[in-house]
């Protein structure tokens, strides 16, 4: 034990708060229910006891004190699972995640949750301090990995796990290693090719300003020679290695037949070549190299940048990923173990507790609980299940423990159907034209023909330049500005998105945004909160409190969110509690036998209803609610409705929407009536809402409504991902389903439907920024076009004005408001 | 004959031997994390693998304490 007091949480929080009692471990305030008396090292939860805990006896108190050191570190509480890990020992776990080292150490990719700020780093690189096994640990701060490298003779990775877990970072294995390194590798192709452009161009500029400086001062003929055949053998060079992905990106378009901003490039690119070797070799008139180097670096520079900046997006959301649960409690002779999710067989018994996703389709096999389908059907009521009844994988498990005897497991299973629908109709859709692409096509055209006129004109005037002049003009109308603005843009929204909760995977989702279409809203987990909550109450107000110290013996979801709408003020205690899975609760409190359950339960215990009930029950179900009905001494005295409430700004987001143009309409899976009472509250078109629709209704909605215009697909769950993957633009909102993170192409990491509104606004900013950026881009053009069709063009004038024109379409980037800034906290 | 004709090719030759290493650090990964690095800075070369924290302990004593990291 170090022999200083340390008390780091409040020193380094207590410039904001004197008066309240600081986390020992995180710095937060410590809930005035945990304050003990005279406590010399208060925690605010039981998480960041255990991490302080650890912390001291491996003696690396230094972290505290890093992480006053660190200046925008938000406090976190620690969050420990107490997990065994054992999975991560399974054979089949290696074979998937672990690679094997030459010198018989093995090591793995680990996705930590709480990563939060330097000292982390700090402490989670000491890990061998914790696991002697570890020889080596290294984070990947951005990406929140961890590589771990250990000695499979010392100790099990579990072990590792379990150390990071008692720190506050558990551990996930991070998926699609394989994906992330040939992903790395390109990125390293696309640096080095950079790289070499960069020095190419520096060095032809070099040789460029001699031949400048001869050009008025004069120049021995002899260094003038030298120099251009130097020139030549660079730009040769340039164009040969980095610059080669311009003439493949051409040709590739020119096979296809489809218009690429490639194209024209490749044009300008060749005839400054040509023109400049020819030139070259004659001793006579103007070579480029200088203009051609320099505009193969920039270009490359602005692909790069662009590629960064989706790349962070991409990456932000694979991770997530690798938050979903990758593990099963398989039931072995020996007791429950966790074992990867690819281990498990069909045949085997598994174990599900209260919220967890259940691993697998199979059957119960022991076990009651009631289970939430709306991630895989979109339904928003929770299903009772009992022994023998079917579940499917990817549904969650809400109130107890059951076991399930597989039947299909991975791709077999429904969820695994799905994805693979998914990723048919990933193949099938049709890519986005970026609208630079597009132009491109006319841009093509245009320089064409402007070399003809200028062919034909100069060989009438003086045919020994009509060459010379045509080649020049292809050269300085070449696109480059253009192929540097639209990466800019895009670089610049998706940046700033990103700190808006907004991930996008490509820059040409925004630009498809821009055109006005079709929005599909899913309901469950959408516009609505995905969750049972009380939304009406109808009757005896006095008895609530009873109803809650009744309800507070059940996990079941209505009764927890009885629990949650009434406070139990008067600490009511309940006596003979009983449920009735699928039917209700009963118990006494005060002494009243209170019957608390469905209309049927409440019929079958033969308890009176007045009239009103009736009424009320019937309301209930108009508006796509379900009733509870709660019975005092035989006697109905309360009808509770419940549903799923909608998010807070669905209304007023719908409106905004239907304002900019679009149409808005609804696609769940949900049933009808519940669907249309949504509608009816968000003002939606009865004929644009969809209910009771499958995954395969939901795609070929999708599809149909395709080929009328662009269509916004905004989804949760695995049964929207195939729609979300067909969709021009597929929306995921936050807590959604694996299948659908994967599938989408904008992910929403801030609830509510309000980032869908900014995001189609920023679509429309990003686009007329683009325009902008071209209007620029060709009136330079046009001017340079001028000069060289008059052949008053030299190259000092041309490589003026090459980077002047970027440099203006660059800062038009910087500068276009695509998304608004984040506002002050 | 001028001293350029010599000199010219040497300098290109420095030129390609920074970007062949560049083209190295590349490859062995050196630009793929440029964030950590700008944090791990923060913790001096301290002894990661000694139990207890010992004020006496010199830079030297603990760098050589440390295992060297197995590379790949």
């Amino acid at each position: 034990m170090a022999a200083e007091p340390v008390q780091p949480g409040l020193s380094s929080a207590a410039g904001h708060s004197t008066a309240a009692v600081l986390c020992t471990h995180c710095g937060l305030p410590v809930p005035a229910g945990l304050v003990a008396a005279g406590e010399v090292e208060p925690f605010c939860c039981q998480g960041c006891r255990t991490v302080y805990g650890v912390i001291r006896n491996c003696g690396l108190e230094r972290y505290y004190r890093l992480r006053e050191s660190v200046p925008d570190a938000a406090p976190q509480p620690a969050r420990t699972t107490g997990r065994r890990y054992d999975e991560f020992d399974d054979p089949v776990f290696e074979q998937m995640h672990v690679r094997e080292m030459p010198d018989g150490c093995r090591c793995v990719e680990l996705f930590v949750e709480g990563m939060h700020c330097g000292a982390c780093v700090w402490l989670l690189e000491r890990l061998p301090v914790l696991a002697p096994q570890v020889i080596e640990a290294r984070v990947d701060f951005r990406r929140s990995l961890l590589r771990v490298t250990w000695d499979p003779h010392a100790g099990p990775l579990s072990e590792v796990a379990r150390a990071l877990d008692s720190l506050g970072y558990p551990p996930h294995p991070a998926r699609d290693a394989a994906a992330r390194d040939w992903r790395r590798r390109e990125d390293h192709r696309l640096l080095i090719r950079i790289g070499v452009a960069g020095a190419l161009a520096g060095n032809v500029m070099m040789f460029a300003f001699c031949l400048y400086g001869g050009m008025f001062t004069g120049i021995e003929a002899a260094f003038e020679a030298y120099f251009r055949w130097m020139s030549m053998l660079l730009g040769l060079l340039s164009l040969a290695w980095p610059g080669s992905v311009f003439f493949r990106g051409a040709w590739a378009a020119i096979r296809t037949g489809a218009s690429h901003l490639d194209l024209p490039i490749a044009i300008g690119l060749a005839a400054g070549g040509v023109a400049g070797v020819v030139n070259t070799a004659l001793g006579r008139g103007e070579i480029y190299f200088d203009s051609l180097t320099m505009l193969v670096f920039l270009l490359l520079v602005g692909r790069w940048v662009q590629r960064q900046q989706q790349r962070r997006a991409s990456d932000a959301v694979e991770l997530l990923y690798s938050l979903t649960p990758s593990f099963a409690r398989r039931v072995d002779a020996d007791g429950v173990r966790d074992v990867p999710l690819e281990a498990v067989r069909p045949g085997d018994l598994v174990e599900a507790r209260a919220g967890d996703t259940i691993p697998v389709d199979g059957e119960i096999e022991s076990g009651q609980s009631s289970i939430d389908q709306s991630l895989l059907t979109g339904e928003s009521t929770p299903r009772e299940v009992c022994e023998g009844d079917a579940v499917s994988a990817g549904t969650v498990n809400l109130a107890a423990a059951v076991r399930i005897r597989a039947r299909a497991t991975g791709e077999r299973s429904r969820v695994g159907q799905l994805m693979q629908m998914v990723e048919r109709s990933a193949r099938n859709t049709a890519p986005i034209v970026r609208t630079a692409d597009r132009i491109a096509r006319h841009f093509t055209a245009a320089m064409l023909a402007l070399a003809a006129v200028t062919l034909l004109g100069w060989l009438r005037l003086d045919a020994s330049r009509a060459v010379d002049q045509a080649m020049t003009l292809l050269l300085v109308t070449c696109p480059c500005a253009l192929g540097l603005a639209t990466p800019m843009i895009v670089t610049v929204a998706i940046g700033r998105a990103a700190r808006r909760g907004i991930l996008i995977k490509g820059g040409e989702m925004l630009e498809a945004l821009s055109r006005r279409g079709t929005i599909l809203l899913d309901k469950t987990g959408t516009v609505t909160q995905g969750r049972t909550t009380l939304l009406d109450w109808h009757g005896d107000e006095s008895i609530k409190p009873l109803v809650a110290a009744i309800e507070r013996h059940s996990a079941h979801p209505i009764a927890r969110a009885l629990v949650a709408a009434f406070p139990n003020v008067r600490g009511e205690e309940a006596t003979c509690v009983t449920q009735f899975p699928g039917g209700g609760i009963e118990g006494r409190v005060d002494g009243r036998r209170i019957e608390i359950g469905s209309t049927q339960f409440i019929a079958e215990r033969g308890a009176r209803w007045p009239a009103w009930v009736a009424d009320a029950v019937q309301r209930c179900a108009a508006e796509g609610r379900t009733p509870v009905l709660v019975a005092e001494e035989g006697e109905v005295r309360a009808v509770a409705a419940f549903g799923d409430p909608l998010r807070e700004d669905a209304r007023s987001a719908v409106a905004e929407l239907r304002r900019l143009g679009w149409c808005v309409g609804l696609l769940s899976g949900d049933h009808r009536d519940v669907v249309a009472s949504v509608a009816r509250s968000l003002e939606i078109d009865p004929h644009d809402a969809c209910g009771d629709a499958a995954p395969e209704q939901k795609l070929a909605t999708v599809e149909r409504r395709r080929r009328e215009g662009p269509v916004v697909m905004v989804g949760d769950g695995v049964n929207d991902a195939a729609a979300l993957a067909a969709a021009t633009v597929g929306i995921a909102v936050n807590g959604g389903a694996e299948a659908s993170l994967s599938a989408a192409h904008v992910y929403l990491s801030r609830p509510g439907l309000a980032p869908i509104v900014e995001l189609i606004r920023a679509g429309r900013r990003t686009l007329s920024a683009i325009r902008r950026s071209f209007a620029v881009s060709i009136a330079y053009n046009a001017i340079a076009a001028g000069l060289a069709m008059t052949g008053v063009i030299n190259p000092l004038i041309a490589a003026i004005l090459m980077p002047l024109s970027s440099f203006t379409v660059v800062s038009l980037a910087l500068a276009a408001r695509t998304f608004e800034e984040p506002p002050c906290p | 004959m001028s001293v350029i004709f010599v000199v010219l090719p040497l300098a290109l030759l420095l030129a390609a031997a920074a970007v062949i290493a560049f083209i190295w650090a590349t490859r062995r990964g050196q630009f793929d994390d440029l964030d950590t690095a700008g944090l791990r800075m923060l913790h001096d070369d301290e002894d990661a693998r000694s139990r207890r924290r010992e004020p006496g302990t010199t830079p030297s004593d603990s760098r050589r304490a440390q295992r060297r990291p197995a590379d790949s």
